[in-house]
């Protein structure tokens, strides 16, 4: 077997082991560690959108909340017919929430498409509007559809977000985002990224790259939307805000956009402070914002970045390539 | 008919603010090519500055309502003029990316640090002009409409002869057609871009304070939706073109006002959208626009 | 004898008001090593363009072994067997070295992208043979010791090397050369042309090359078709063309330092 691939299936037993012995933990941490999880399945899959293939999408709470209502509506609904009041096995349920989950993540990788295909044959500043639109009409959608609970949102989803399901869902994104990026295939989002003529130029089809990443980053926001529906048990649509997005695109930036060791660490770091300074939480948009203006003004490339053009001429005696 | 009238002129003074803010837009993008994220916080600044002017001058009465206008004016031409020296300058010739980033962490600096601020919880709006309603034959005309339209007429007036008639609105065109050659002819690109952010956030400001007039509730997210909808403005008339920027905005103003008189009235703020996408996918360079082919 | 690889008919392009290509007409055959020169502001930079479709012409014709190419997307035309190099140099500057031209061979890939993703299915055969491709091209092209460089940190000549071989990596029919030799010192300017030279021969290639140096033009053309103000103004072999009093005009006329009465 492929070495990534035993990786991947690694991490998933690991994640159900340490699921398995999750009743000795405090529920506290729980809620922390799965929170962590779910940010890093959302920043990873964005940085696959806004790092490497240099697409900057304002939109990625807006294709969470896709998946965590379609994923809600079935297993609320399915959940129901299927199993009545008694519940249901936990094999059931399991594979009644792996169905869920996909088809929140195969619902908002559709939207993904839908956004996609109209504003990334333009350009990134466009992009970026779109999304931010976007995340507003479905907010909006979803507030005035009564079936899906109108402003209210979903409640009394069952609980069934558990460490297992977040950590092999975040390897699984992980395994994705490196195994594509590292692929001869995946070369042309980074090559897309650089130079949108020159990848053209050399037989690349730039548009099919940036909504591939689209829909592929919409898919996993999706797949964490249904993870964190089943996690917090209701969902409302201003869950799924401007903020949100900001927190993610924040995460993808501080970790240093096309980096995907920094953007994990970046969402942990990101999950865990604003726990840790509950009392400046009011502060907490200005710390946000004036992070994304001084990174770009004195660290554009993230804080776990490093300079590898200078470190590699040093490695080589000294000299700075080129200039 | 009085019914499409009082339409008409809903939309028109609608569309008047638009106008203002979209060309905020226009012409930053026209010299510098990026989308000013924070646009629209500036014009909600401009609003709450002429919160706090008016609240100290006596109600009602024109001179009042035009020093208001003045004071916001000026406050946010300086507020723009500082963030593009003080933020977007460093990172110019950079990434387009990492200009994009910054506007964006800009405009939310503005709104959350309004909210710290000045609060979040929304307020009345002093009325600081003359508030009549006349009624002619049956058509409703509120002052405040007729002043949003006139001091947008004006303004729209002076800055056609600003960008047409003087020294330095030729250099802006200059700039806008072509950077390295305005520079080559001794054109000061700095003092232009600082003159183009300073006049848009002018403009922005008078907005502000119109819009808070016509819906007399402001807090420091109330840029948000309005910024968006300018923005389309901007890019259904061609972005970068002022003429495009107006026409757009009185096109989206009518449109939206229409719509949320009819039946479908709660689809209002997606058309909008709907607009953008059509105008994307069928006209990008928008109605005026025409499309520079990018230079290989 | 076979279709022409690339036919230029009667191409014009307008920007506004400016005519940048008028009426062009040019051939060139399977084989060919062609030039194009012209002062600055010509229009070979905007012939290239408009061959590669990062143009679409106003009117006239382009075509490829008798298939049109007017209307097809850039990435279209590389599928069509034409690359091209920029006259500002154009690397992936996040790409090593190696993987500037790995990048390129995608178009010659022979598992999905989805065989990518789960390393199954032939992923680490057809990865293995792109290696061994890239590593071939490089080692033929004296790049091997910058492999693992990010791009844009290499030496400025090296950079122009690195983008031809780019485009060999595309394997195409057609090579079309934008100025290679610019900014190149003389000794630098003779490795280019021996370069040219042996691309034209080992790969079996046809190549456009536009260029300022009369040195290697004259060098290594079979034959030179001269723009002026977008038109045609001669064309014919390197000493037809020395002698061709239109040209020299044109090129007196617009005094520039490298300008083709200096050589
Ligand atoms: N996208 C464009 N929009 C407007 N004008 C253009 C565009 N592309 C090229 N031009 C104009 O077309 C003319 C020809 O330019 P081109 O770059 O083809 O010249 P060139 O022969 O390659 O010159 P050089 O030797 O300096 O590279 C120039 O006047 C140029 O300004
Ligand atoms: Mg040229």
């Amino acid at each position: 077997m492929p070495k990534p691939l035993i990786a991947l299936v690694a991490a998933i037993l690991l994640a159900s082991g340490v699921s398995h012995f999750s009743g000795h933990i405090d529920p506290y941490y729980l809620d922390v560690v799965t929170g962590v999880g779910i940010n890093v399945i959302l920043a990873v899959s964005l940085n696959l959108v806004n790092g490497y293939t240099g697409q900057f999408s304002l939109g990625h709470a807006g294709f969470m909340s896709v998946g965590a209502y379609l994923s809600a509506a079935v297993t609320l609904l399915l959940g129901q017919k299927l199993f009545g009041e008694a519940g249901g096995t936990e094999l059931q349920q399991g594979l009644l929430f792996l169905a869920a989950l996909v088809v929140g993540g195969l619902g908002s990788a559709a939207a993904g498409l839908a956004v996609g295909i109209p504003s990334l044959r333009l350009k990134g500043d466009y992009l970026a509007l779109v999304t931010l639109g976007f995340g507003e009409i479905i907010r909006v959608t979803f507030q005035n559809v009564e079936s899906l609970g109108g402003a209210l949102g979903l409640n009394g989803i069952p609980n069934y977000t558990t460490v297992f399901w977040v950590y092999s869902v975040a390897a699984l994104a992980v395994f994705t985002v490196v195994c594509l990026v590292r692929s001869t295939y995946g070369r042309g989002f980074l090559a897309t990224h650089d130079d949108e003529i020159a990848s053209e130029a050399v037989g690349l089809d730039t548009t099919r790259y940036k909504i591939v990443a689209f829909v592929v980053g919409a898919f996993f926001a999706g797949v964490a939307g249904g993870l964190y529906g089943h996690f917090k048990l209701t969902i409302t649509p201003t869950g799924f805000d401007f903020t949100k997005s900001i927190e993610i695109v924040v995460m993808v930036i501080l970790g240093g956009m096309g980096n995907t060791p920094g953007v994990i660490l970046a969402a942990i770091l990101l999950t865990v402070l604003p726990e840790v300074l509950r009392s400046v939480d009011e502060y907490r948009m200005v710390l946000y914002s004036l992070l994304l203006i001084v990174l770009m003004l004195v660290r554009p490339k993230g804080l776990f970045n490093f300079d590898y053009a200078r470190i590699f001429a040093r490695l080589r005696g000294g000299r700075a390539p080129g200039n | 008919m009085t019914e499409f009238l009082q339409q008409v002129l809903n939309g028109l003074s609608l569309g008047a603010i638009y106008a203002l803010i979209a060309l905020g837009y226009t012409m930053v993008y026209g010299v510098l090519r990026f989308i000013n994220f924070a646009h629209s916080d500036v014009f909600m600044v401009g609003a709450f500055i002429g919160y706090y002017v008016g609240e100290h001058l006596p109600a009602g009465t024109v001179w009042g309502g035009l020093v208001v206008l003045a004071a916001a004016m000026a406050g946010c031409a300086v507020l723009g003029i500082l963030i593009e020296r003080l933020v977007y300058r460093p990172l110019r010739g950079g990434p387009t990316l990492n200009v994009l980033i910054t506007a964006i962490g800009m405009s939310l600096f503005l709104e959350y640090s309004g909210q710290l601020v000045f609060g979040a919880t929304p307020r009345a709006f002093p009325s600081i002009f003359p508030s009549k309603v006349i009624s002619v034959h049956g058509l409703i005309i509120s002052m405040n409409q007729v002043i949003v339209i006139l001091v947008a007429s004006v303004l729209m007036v002076a800055l056609e002869l600003t960008v047409y008639r003087t020294k330095i609105g030729t250099a802006m065109r200059a700039v806008a057609l072509n950077p390295k050659a305005a520079q080559l002819v001794g054109i000061n690109i700095d003092v232009v871009i600082s003159f183009t952010f300073g006049l848009g956030s002018m403009l922005a400001a008078a907005g502000g304070v119109l819009y808070a007039l016509n819906y007399p509730s402001i807090d420091p997210l109330m840029g948000v939706v309005p910024g968006l909808k300018a923005f389309v403005a901007a890019v259904l008339g061609g972005v970068g073109n002022i003429p495009g920027a107006a026409l757009g905005a009185l096109i989206l103003g009518m449109v939206e006002t229409f719509v949320d008189g009819s039946r479908f009235s709660t689809y209002k703020d997606a058309i909008a959208f709907a607009i953008l996408i059509g105008i994307l996918l069928f006209r990008p360079a928008g109605l005026l626009g025409r499309f520079a082919t990018e230079k290989v | 004898m076979s279709l022409p690889i690339l036919e230029l008919d009667k191409v014009t392009i307008r920007f506004g008001g400016l005519t940048a290509v008028d009426a062009l007409d040019l051939t060139v055959q399977e084989g060919d090593l062609v030039g194009l020169i012209g002062p600055n502001g010509a229009g070979k930079t905007t012939v290239f363009n408009l061959v590669a479709g990062v143009y679409q012409p106003t009117s006239g014709s382009v075509r490829s072994g008798g298939v049109d190419l007017v209307g097809r997307r850039v990435n279209e035309v590389v599928e069509a067997g034409i690359a091209r190099t920029f006259q500002n140099i154009r690397l992936f500057k996040s790409l090593s070295v190696f993987d500037n031209v790995r990048v390129a061979c995608n178009l010659h890939r022979t598992t999905s992208a989805v065989q990518a993703l789960v390393r199954m299915g032939g992923y680490h055969a057809d990865e293995a043979a792109i290696t061994r491709r890239v590593d071939e091209l490089l080692e033929l092209f004296h790049l091997v010791k910058y492999r693992d460089w990010p791009a844009t940190t290499l030496p400025y000549g090296e950079q122009r090397r690195l983008e031809i071989v780019r485009c060999l990596a595309t394997q195409p029919k057609l090579l079309l050369l934008d100025e290679p030799a610019a900014g190149m010192n003389p000794s630098e300017k003779d490795e280019l042309m021996a370069l040219i030279k042996r691309i034209h021969s080992e790969f079996r290639l046809s190549i456009l090359l536009v260029e300022h140096s009369m040195k290697v033009v004259m060098g290594v053309c079979q034959r030179v078709a001269v723009l002026d103000y977008g038109e045609k103004i001669a064309e014919g072999t390197p000493a037809e063309i020395q002698r061709d009093p239109k040209v020299i005009e044109a090129y007196l006329g617009e005094p520039h330092e490298k300008g083709f009465a200096h050589h």
